[in-house]
Parts: structure tokens; C-alpha cells; sequence
């Protein structure tokens, strides 16, 4: 591999955009594929490389890169590496509460990029949160501008209903893969049937995990934060074939 | 500070490179292809230094010790290579999976 490649896959990573790295397993040839087409770095500048490969192959990488997965394929008698190097998934918390605190560096080790978002500044400051992305805005401005998508999860712990169900209106409205809801099953009960006069049907609204987390039975802020993590992972897996 | 978090396997591959910025010589091994239940999915990151530091893996410690071994011939001779590990045949490797799946596993050094 090349130093400059693995340059441009870091950078990418960084900016958030997908990248197919392929290599040739026989002589070690490789170059890049996105969704624009297949590519070398020559001294740092693209260069389309689309008419030299195959149709098969371009396709292929193309799919890979539809898919977030890696392969190895055989084309044309020749044996590839198709790997897709996708940006991280998203996770947004809502309500800068202890139990954030403990998801945070959890989440980050686990690989997703956190944002948090908290109206109260007093809660969502720098010093309580040192190493995260802290929106002090109210959910129902915010959110939709978040491009919620299939590779988001979104969790609300603020405990206040005016913070927290604008959050979940605009989870629901998108593809996010996960939304949670900390909350008892009394307060939870109470939450649906005010995002039901809404006009969520129970369809929708079963989309929602609540109470959040899955039943581990721990009590700390971080064992709590654990089982949220927990289901976070598994509807992830659950989702992507 | 907003810390920046890349996920598996770019965060492996920033470490390559960051190898590379210092001047050390390197190799990357990914996972090809499995059979088999195996710990570490295709597209899986080890980076080995000349000076043998790695991080990383290409399965649960089962065969890295042999990975390492390959990835500094690599380095040295900058001839990539394909290993296979779990396999029944006469190859050198006589390390295999516990788990009893098989793994393919390209080496290759970062010029």
C-alpha cells in the first residue's frame, strides 16, 4: 500500500465520506472507488481511472461501497480485496445528565461520533463534557438539521418532555436506526400517548426502545449507560443485512 | 476539544500512518477472506512496525505472533503476502484458529 493512499483514507474517514480501497491480491495493485467512480492519487490529485478497469469490478466496488461491507472477488480470473472504509455512525444524546456522562467515552470507544445536545447550558458545559461535541440548542431547532440517516442513533435522557419529545418527533421522522428513551414505564406510557395525539401511530412509535437499555439490572449512571450502549449495538446488527 | 474518532479500521490505519509521519517502516495485514466461524471480519487491520510494535488484530490473538513474524519479512524484502491460518496442508504456519474456522490474510508493506 502506499503512504499517500492510506493518507487519503484517513482523510476521508475524517470528513465522513465512504471510501472503497481495492487491491489486486496477485501483484498488489490498488486504487480507490466512490460513488463518483474509480481512481489513483497522482501526487495527491484524482485521477479517474474508469476506462481501465473493468465493468464488473467497478460495479462491484460500487456495491460494496452501497453495502458498508468488504469482500474478497474473483473477476476476470484475478483475485481482489474489495474493502469499504465508511465514516463512523452517529450517536446524538439528548439531556446532559450524569448517565451521558458515563455513554460518551463509551460510545467513542465502541466507534461512533457523539454529539451531545442540551438547551441547558449549565448541563451541556465544556467542564462537565471535555471531549465531546456540545450543541446548547433546543431540540426541535436543532434536530432537523442534523441529517438524521440509517447510520444514526438517537437517545434522550434529559427526563424533560420539552427537551426530550421534539427529539424523538424528529427520530421518528427519519431512518435513524435507533431511538431510546430513558424513562420509567409509567413516564414512557405517558410519552407515546402524547406523541400519539401527535399523530405517531403504534406502528411508528414501537420504533422507540423504552425504558431504555437492555434489562441488565445494573443502577449506576454507567451501568445503565452500558445497556443503552448494549441495545444500541444490537439494533444496529439486527438492521444491516 | 472535540476529540475526532474514527472507527474500526480506520483508527488501525491512522496509527500506520502516524508510524510512517515518525519514519518507521510498515506493514498492514487485512483479513481476505474467512470460513468458518473466526473472530475478525474481512477488512480487518494488524499494523506492524520493523521494530515489531503492532496494533490492531486479524483474529483473538490466535495467530498474530505468526503475522508479526511474516509482516517483518515484508518489510524487509517489500514482497506482500498472502497467509493462510486453520488450514490442513504443508505450509510453514503451524499456528491455527482455536475456533476451528480459517482465515486468509494479506501482508503487505507501506512504501
Amino acid at each position: 500500500m502506499k503512504q499517500n493512499v492510506l493518507a487519503a483514507l484517513i482523510e476521508a474517514g475524517l470528513e465522513a465520506r465512504a471510501v472503497v480501497l481495492v487491491r489486486n491480491l496477485a501483484d498488489g495493485e490498488q486504487f480507490l472507488v466512490d460513488r463518483v467512480g474509480a481512481y489513483k492519487l497522482e501526487e495527491g490529485v484524482r485521477k479517474s481511472i474508469d476506462s481501465e478497469i473493468s465493468r464488473e469490478l467497478l460495479e462491484r466496488s460500487q456495491g460494496a461501497l452501497a453495502r458498508d461491507d468488504a469482500q474478497a472477488a474473483e473477476i476476470g480470473g484475478q483475485r481482489y480485496l474489495i474493502q469499504t472504509l465508511s465514516p463512523p455512525p452517529r450517536l446524538f444524546i439528548i439531556g446532559a445528565v450524569h448517565i451521558a456522562q458515563k455513554l460518551i467515552p463509551m460510545a467513542h470507544l465502541a466507534g461512533y461520533e457523539v454529539c451531545l445536545i442540551d438547551p441547558r447550558s449549565a448541563f451541556a458545559s465544556i467542564e462537565r463534557f471535555p471531549s465531546v461535541k456540545i450543541v446548547n440548542e433546543w431540540p426541535h431547532e436543532v434536530m432537523p438539521k442534523l441529517s438524521l440517516d440509517s447510520r444514526s442513533a438517537v437517545v434522550t435522557l434529559s427526563h424533560d418532555a420539552k427537551i426530550d419529545e421534539p427529539a424523538l418527533q424528529a427520530a421518528l421522522e427519519s431512518d435513524a436506526f435507533y431511538i431510546g428513551a430513558l424513562g420509567s414505564k409509567k413516564n414512557h406510557a405517558k410519552r407515546l400517548e402524547r406523541l400519539g395525539e401527535r399523530g405517531f401511530d403504534g406502528k411508528r412509535l414501537a420504533r422507540i426502545y423504552g425504558p431504555v437499555g437492555l434489562p441488565l439490572g445494573g443502577r449506576s449512571p454507567a451501568e445503565i449507560a452500558i445497556a443503552i450502549l448494549a441495545q444500541i449495538t444490537q439494533a444496529r446488527y439486527q438492521k444491516v443485512v | 476539544m472535540e476529540a475526532k474518532y474514527l472507527r474500526d479500521p480506520q483508527d488501525v490505519l491512522r496509527i500506520a500512518l502516524e508510524w510512517c509521519d515518525a519514519g518507521k517502516s510498515i506493514a498492514i495485514a487485512t483479513v481476505v477472506r474467512t470460513w468458518g466461524s473466526s473472530p475478525r471480519p474481512v477488512g480487518s487491520n494488524l499494523v506492524i512496525a520493523e521494530d515489531g510494535i503492532f496494533e490492531g488484530s486479524v483474529s483473538g490473538g490466535c495467530v498474530e505472533g505468526a503475522v508479526i513474524t511474516a509482516a517483518k519479512k515484508v518489510i524487509k524484502t517489500g514482497q506482500q503476502a498472502i497467509l493462510k491460518f486453520g488450514v490442513t496442508n504443508d505450509e510453514a504456519w503451524e499456528v491455527g484458529l482455536a475456533c476451528g474456522g480459517e482465515i486468509e490474510v494479506l501482508v503487505e508493506r507501506v512504501e
